[in-house]
This record gives structure tokens, sequence and C-alpha cells, in this order.
């Protein structure tokens, strides 16, 4: 176990590094953006006495440097500040349309994760017979269209044309679980049919992969049920491929879904985002841009841990 | 089967039968859907308004980094949620001229220069608090004070004093006549605040009709009617307004009767949903415009013979044809349209490629012209723009299409490149809307126009109280511009917005903004 907290350690301590790397890129990246805070919150109707008295308010005449430093200070010390543009403060903000994003990315997890490998398992029992090329052929289509089309025709069908759904996937405070699981069908279907495909041809590919093994001849051979074989003898091995691919699913579903949030009136972090983006708020990006690096790397580091804890042989590295 | 249709839809404007089942015995009756709904509609009309309910609008706009502060409003979201918690001191009346909100009486010295304002007594804050001449006077001051960052500032500088006398008199005191000064006083921006907002600028503590409850920025708005409200608009209990950007989404959660009304119905796609039961789409002329703006003082567009040609080589009707699908009017390149009072029909000036060649050939300039534009600066601008070059390439004019990001077109290309697209709101008189663009020292004078005499007009016709003599002038002024401006105007927009047949007490052709100057879900009623 000693060995596991080392690489544990180890992982940490690489995702801190990573995560100043990602907040450097990320305020370099906003300064480049032509226009300033003062510009975009005033739009078209800004009078230059208007932009200079913002632009003294909101800070913007001191040094990059100096606004970057003062910001990173704020976050060590648990202080994401408050936006440039409407004085709200982050992480109160960031933390409603986070848990909006969470249960959204969650509900589509619960649906597609145990689908898409339940659906790769049955494309390897029947392995080139017409289960198999059904499957395929229709994740591959859904994956294959781009998630905001899938979304249109959706909307058209189920939402306005026979009305199952709601086509606006609007959360708020008040509303009870069962509304909020009513309100965010839709996006979950979209969303579903977008991450389907890539963990179920993972998982066929894999599992196909295994059953190559001598051993699973001799299963065979043993006369246990196909189904037992892929299940209990070749699934297990080909697990850590599958879970890669299940967080980087999961990874995209809470950072790049704003598409899907925006065709359904979701307000989750993408959208939140994205408007802070095109007003130049850089604490807001920064923060957003923080929260999305470290869902990345914390799942990327589950998956690897998980592909170590199930291979024996990255458990006992020679 | 008429009289039978007609109790039917009676039926439904009280409630008594559901709009589904409404439409289900008129097509069983022989009726289409669209003539159902015409007879519908008729009906709720005919019902008058009814008291209670939800209404809920999609508005595009928003965004989560928007402010509750009036001053920094600057979206559709920002305009619908003022009109519902505040109020101006005067209103534009719906059809013409100008209506008492805040402000009951307003009258001028003889020569303009002093304006007097009587204040209601009646209104009260919805944090409790009467309505005094004082708290006036400080959210004019907070607006156009040297700190302020007020989207009103523009509108504010003409104004040398103001004070207040009593409790209920406000008196603005002006350097340079302006007979026009009450219709500054409709500027949405202008949301009278206790202690003018200084205390707390975003509090959405106002006097108009409802009162915020729920604040989503940028989500989901929730307002409940105001119960000390002194006037009589507002028939819904509730307003609800959800922020939809994304058009195709807007238009569904209309269609799927998620929401009762929306704004900004895409052009091209009008046609259709208007022709989808229970729908209407209501166009609405206004003040806005799209255009292509030179700057007059920059090669080579400060030669006029260019200019002309460019205004030769536009085809106007073919844009309001296919950039607008029909929901608009041709313009004359000048920023007026016969929305604006004192309006004068001038000679309209025609797609003619010969001109465009001559005055071209005439300037001497030889080469392509670079034209900037972007997705953002209108909707179809590129499109636009590539019919704008191939009718001047009928008159053998090259002009040469360079597609700039949306991101920062407002600050790195607007007001700053020497031509490019772009589009303007329209203001809500002649003055104004030359005041701000095209006086020579006006800040977004964006086609950097200067004609000595245009502005000495502009400043005499603020001060001539004779309304045939202003109209005379303004009809002059146009002409120069038309003449001489760096604005090439294809066309004007209407304001699209489309109800469904669940709120009823539309009017069309309200002046203002859309969805009947944004008072829509105030001045509408629950149908069914």
């Amino acid at each position: 176990m000693g060995l596991l907290a080392r690489l544990l350690a180890q992982r940490i301590a690489l995702g801190l590094v990573l995560l100043f790397a990602a907040s450097i890129l990320i305020f370099v990246g906003t300064s480049l953006m032509p226009g300033d805070v003062a510009q975009e919150i005033l739009g078209q109707s800004a009078t230059p006495e208007a932009l200079a008295n913002l632009r003294a308010e909101l800070g913007l005449n001191e040094p990059p440097l100096t606004r970057y430093i003062s910001w990173l200070t704020g976050v060590l010390h648990g202080d994401f500040g408050t936006a440039l543009t409407n004085n709200m403060d982050i992480a109160t903000s960031i933390g409603k349309r986070l848990s909006n994003t969470l249960f959204l990315a969650g509900c589509a997890a619960i649906i597609a994760v145990p689908l898409a490998v339940l659906l790769g398992l049955i494309a390897v029992r029947f392995r080139d017979r017409w289960p198999d090329r059904l499957i395929s052929t229709i994740t591959l289509a859904s994956i294959s269209l781009p998630e905001f089309l899938i979304g249109y025709l959706v909307i058209y069908f189920v939402a306005v044309k026979l009305r199952w759904f709601p086509s606006m996937a609007m959360v708020y405070d008040g509303m009870t679980l069962a509304q909020k699981l009513n309100a965010v069908a839709l996006p979950v279907l979209v969303l579903v049919l977008v991450v389907l495909a890539h963990m179920m041809r993972m998982t066929r590919a894999a599992i196909l992969n295994v059953m190559q093994s001598a051993y699973i001849e001799t299963a065979e051979l043993k006369g246990l049920k196909r189904f037992t074989i892929i299940w209990r003898h070749a699934f297990p091995n080909a697990v850590a491929p599958v879970v890669n691919v299940v967080m980087l699913n999961l990874a995209y579903l809470v950072v790049g879904v704003v598409v899907v949030e925006v065709v359904f009136v979701y307000p989750g972090m993408g959208q939140y985002m994205v408007d802070h983006v095109s007003k130049r708020d850089v604490p807001v990006v920064q923060a957003c841009g923080m929260v999305f690096a470290f869902v990345y790397i914390s799942l990327n580091m589950i998956a690897d841990i998980v592909a170590i804890l199930a291979n024996p042989r990255l458990r006992h590295p020679k | 089967m008429t009289d039978q249709l007609h109790y039917l839809a009676a039926r439904v404007a009280v409630g008594r039968m559901s709009r589904r089942a409404f439409f289900g015995r008129a097509a069983a009756l022989g009726l289409t859907a669209a003539g159902a709904n015409l007879l519908l509609s008729s009906a709720v009309q005919a019902a008058g308004p009814q008291m209670g309910g939800t209404i809920r609008m999609g508005i595009q706009g928003g965004s989560t980094s928007d402010s509750l502060d009036p001053a920094l409003g600057t979206n559709t979201v920002s305009l619908a949620l003022l009109r519902m918690w505040g109020e101006p001191l005067l209103g534009l009346a719906p059809h013409g001229g100008l209506e008492p909100t805040l402000a009951t009486e307003y009258w001028s010295s003889p020569d303009a220069k002093v304006w007097t304002f009587k204040i209601r007594t009646d209104a009260q804050f919805s944090n409790g608090k009467n309505v005094t001449a004082d708290d006036v006077l400080q959210t004019m001051l907070r607006h156009s004070d040297e700190n302020t960052k007020s989207g009103a500032l523009g509108v504010m500088r003409g104004i040398t004093n103001m004070r207040t006398e009593g409790d209920d008199t406000f008196i603005v005191e002006l350097d340079d006549a302006n007979a026009d000064l009450p219709y500054l006083m409709t500027d949405w921006h202008l949301i009278i605040q206790p202690n003018g907002g200084r205390d707390a600028p975003d509090a959405a503590i106002g006097t108009g009709p409802y009162i915020l409850k729920s604040v989503d920025m940028g989500v989901r708005f929730v307002a409940e009617k105001n119960p000390n409200y002194w006037g009589d608009m507002g028939y819904a209990d509730t307003i609800e307004l959800v922020v939809i950007n994304d058009n195709t989404a807007r238009v569904a959660a209309l269609q799927s009767g998620q929401v009762d009304m929306i704004d900004r119905v895409p052009p091209q796609t009008a046609g259709l949903i208007g022709r989808a039961p229970g729908i209407t789409v209501h166009s609405t002329t206004g003040p806005g415009h799209y255009v292509f703006i030179a700057h007059c003082d920059a090669a080579p567009f400060d030669n006029n013979d260019l200019r002309l040609a460019l205004k030769y080589g536009i085809d106007r009707q073919e844009m309001v044809d296919k950039i607008l699908a029909g929901y608009g009017s041709i313009g004359n390149d000048t920023p007026i349209n016969a929305y604006y009072p004192l309006y004068t029909e001038l000679p309209q000036r025609e797609y003619d490629p010969d001109k465009a060649a001559f005055h071209y050939k005439k300037s001497g300039f030889d080469g392509p012209i670079l034209l900037r534009t972007s997705e953002n600066s209108f909707p179809g601008a590129p499109d636009a723009s590539a019919l704008f070059q191939q009718s001047l390439a009928k008159a053998n004019i090259p002009l040469e299409i360079k597609r700039e990001p949306n991101d920062g077109y407002w600050s790195e290309v607007w007001n700053v490149k020497p031509f490019c697209t772009s589009y303007w709101g329209g203001r809500s008189t002649q003055d104004q809307m030359y005041s701000t663009a095209y006086l020579s020292t006006a800040d977004w004078n964006d086609t950097r126009f200067n004609d000595p005499k245009f502005d000495q007009m502009l400043i005499a016709a603020r001060a001539e109280l004779d309304e045939e003599k202003r109209k005379v002038m303004y009809a002059d002024m146009g002409m120069i511009l038309n003449e001489t401006g760096g604005l090439v105007c294809p066309m004007f927009n209407d304001f699209l917005g489309a109800t469904s047949d669940r709120v009823a007490g539309w009017v069309d052709g309200v002046r203002g903004y859309d969805l009947m100057n944004m008072y829509g879900p105030m001045k509408m009623w629950v149908a069914a």
C-alpha cells in the first residue's frame, strides 16, 4: 500500500502543477483577446468617459502581473473574488452552476456508462452478426451527427411534436427532483447518444483483444457459457482501457457540453464561462478554468489508479 | 357552422374549453388551423382582459455577467426587467407623442431652456418609501456625474443644472434650448430609484407594476405584481422571464408551449413559424436600421463621389427581400424613417449601376474597396456584404470583404476602421439620432461626418418650438446626409416578436422596442 500512497501523492502533486500552469495559460489567453472588460460591458453604447470611469473602478489600469498575483493570492485563501462585470460573488455563482452541471453529467453518466458497457458486451457476444452491426451503426451514426443537430432533432420531434418533455431544460431552486429529472430528460438523451459510441466501441475492442488469449480458449473448452466467459473472464482484463475512455467521457460531460447547454437553455458551467469570456471577465474565466482543469485532472487520475488496481502487473512494476 | 365556432371560441376565451380541443373541433367543422387561430384570437380580445395567471417570456440577449443596475443595462433582457420593476419620468405613448408616468405634467419656459416636471405624489417604491423630487434629482445626477458609467450619459450631457422645488417639482436647466428634452427622459436607463440608486444601484427597488422576486442572472427571473402600484398596468399575477439566446431554442420553447412570447424571431423562418397553430408573429416598424458606414475623413471615402458610387451601387430592395425576408423597409441613406415624428419623405435613391460607375470613375479612385463585416454587426451582415459586392460588381466597382471575428468587433472595428457593417437601434426623436451619431462632435460619429452647416441646423432645430419649421429643417438635414454623408443605409429592420394564443391583448404598431416597447407582458393577459 506504501507504493500506492506514494503514487497518489505523486499524482496529486503533478495535478497541482498542472493546475498552476493552466491558470497562467488562461490568464495569458484572456489578455490576448481584443478589447477589455470595460469595453465589452458597455458595448456599442460606451462613451469615452464611461469607459475611463469603469476601467478605473475595475482596476484595469493595474499591470496584468499585479492583477494575476492578487487573484492567485485570493484563490489560495479560498477566495475567488467577485465578478468584474456585476460584482457577484464568484464562488457562490460557480457553486450553483457546477452543481447543475454535475447533475446533468451525473444523470447522463448513470445511463450512458452501464448502457455502453452492456452494449459492448452484447456486441462481442454476437460479434459480426446483426446485433453487433445494429449497435455499431446506431452508435456511430449518433456520434457522427453534431450534437446541436441531434439536440434540434430531439426538440422538434419529442418536445414540439409529441410534447413528451420540455424543450427548455430550465432548472432552478425550489424544483422537486422529479421536476428536475423531467426538465433535463432531453439534454440527457442527447448527451447519452453523444458519448455512447466511444465507450461502447472501446469496450468491444478491448474485450475482443482479450478474447484472443489462450485462457479464454481454455474457458471455452471447459464448456462455460459464452456470456459468462465474456463477463467473468474477459471483461476484468479489459477494464483498464474501458475505464480510461469512461473517464474521458465523464470529463467531457462536465467541461465540454456548452453547445448542449445553449440549445436546451440549461444553466450550467459552460454557458456561465462563455458569457464571461465574451465580457473579458478574467477572474470568473480563471475560476471556471480552474474548476474544469481540476475535474479533468482528477478524473484522469482516478482512471490511472483504477487501471493500476485492476492490473496486478502494473501494481508490481519490475 | 360559424355560430357554433364563435360559441366555442368564446368558451376558450373564458377558460371553459382547452385550445387543443377547440382546434380539434374547428378542424372537424372544416376550418383550417390558421382560420381557427384568427377566430380564436378575436374571441379572446373581445372577452377583455383577464386577471391572474403567469405570463412567461423567452428573451434573447441576457448574460450571466449582467447587472441589475439600470445604468449598466445594455441588452434586451435588462430592458425587459427595467420595464417591470422601474419607471422613467415619461414614457413613449403607444402611437406617438409622450405619456406621463412618474411625472404627471411637464412644461418649459418659452425659450425651451428651463423644463419643469411635476412628480407623481401617489407613487411608492417597492421598499415602501414615497417618491420625491429628490429621488428624481439624485437619479439624474447619478446618471450624469463624472463618475458615471451610465449608458444614458450621452443623453444627459447637454444639461447644465438640475434642482428640486419642494417635494414634487424637478427642474432642469439647459445652456442651449432643447425642445425635445422630455423625450430624453424616456430613456430606459433613467429609472427613478430611491436616493437615485446611490445606496444600492442593483437592488431593483423601483416604482414599476411588478416586483422582482427571483433573480438568476442570465437564466431566469420571476416578478410578481406590485400591490401598491399607482397605475392600472399589469394583468398577470406573475411574470416569468427566461433568457434563451439560441434562436431555434427560443422558437421551440414557444412552439412547445413553455413560453408565451418571444422576441427576435429570425426573419428567415418567421413565415413558417407564423403558420403554426396557436402562434402569431408580430411585425412592428421601428427606427432600427442596418448600415454600411464609411469614414468621411479617411481615404478613399473622403471623396464624396466614391461615397455616392457606393450609395448608387446598393440594391436596397434586394437586401430587404433577402436579408430581412421582407420584414422591413428600404432605407434612403439617412438614419430617419417614417417612425420618427416630424418625418418628411425624401426622393428615394434607387439602385443605378450606371450612376455608380460614373461616380466611381469621377472619384479617380482605382482599386478594391475594403469592407469589414462580422456576423454580430447585424444578423446576416456577411450575406448582405456579399450582395453589396455583387451589385457593385455590375458597375465594375470591386469590393473586397474582410470577415472579422464577433469578439471585439465593437471595440476594434466599429468606429475605428474606415468602412464596416453595423446597426443602429434608432432613437425616439430625430434630434437624438442626429446628436448621437451625426453631429461632428458626437462620440459615436461613426461616419466621421463633419458639416458645420449640418451642426448649426441641428442646434437651431433643437431650439425651434414651431413644429412646421422644425420639420423643414430636419428634411434639409436629411438631404445633406443623403447627398454627402458616409452612411449607406439599405434597410430598416422591423421588430419581429411572436406570441402564443395562451396570451391576448397584443396591440400592433406600438412605438419603441420589440414586444410592445417591452411592455408586452404587462399589457397582455393570460387568455385561457
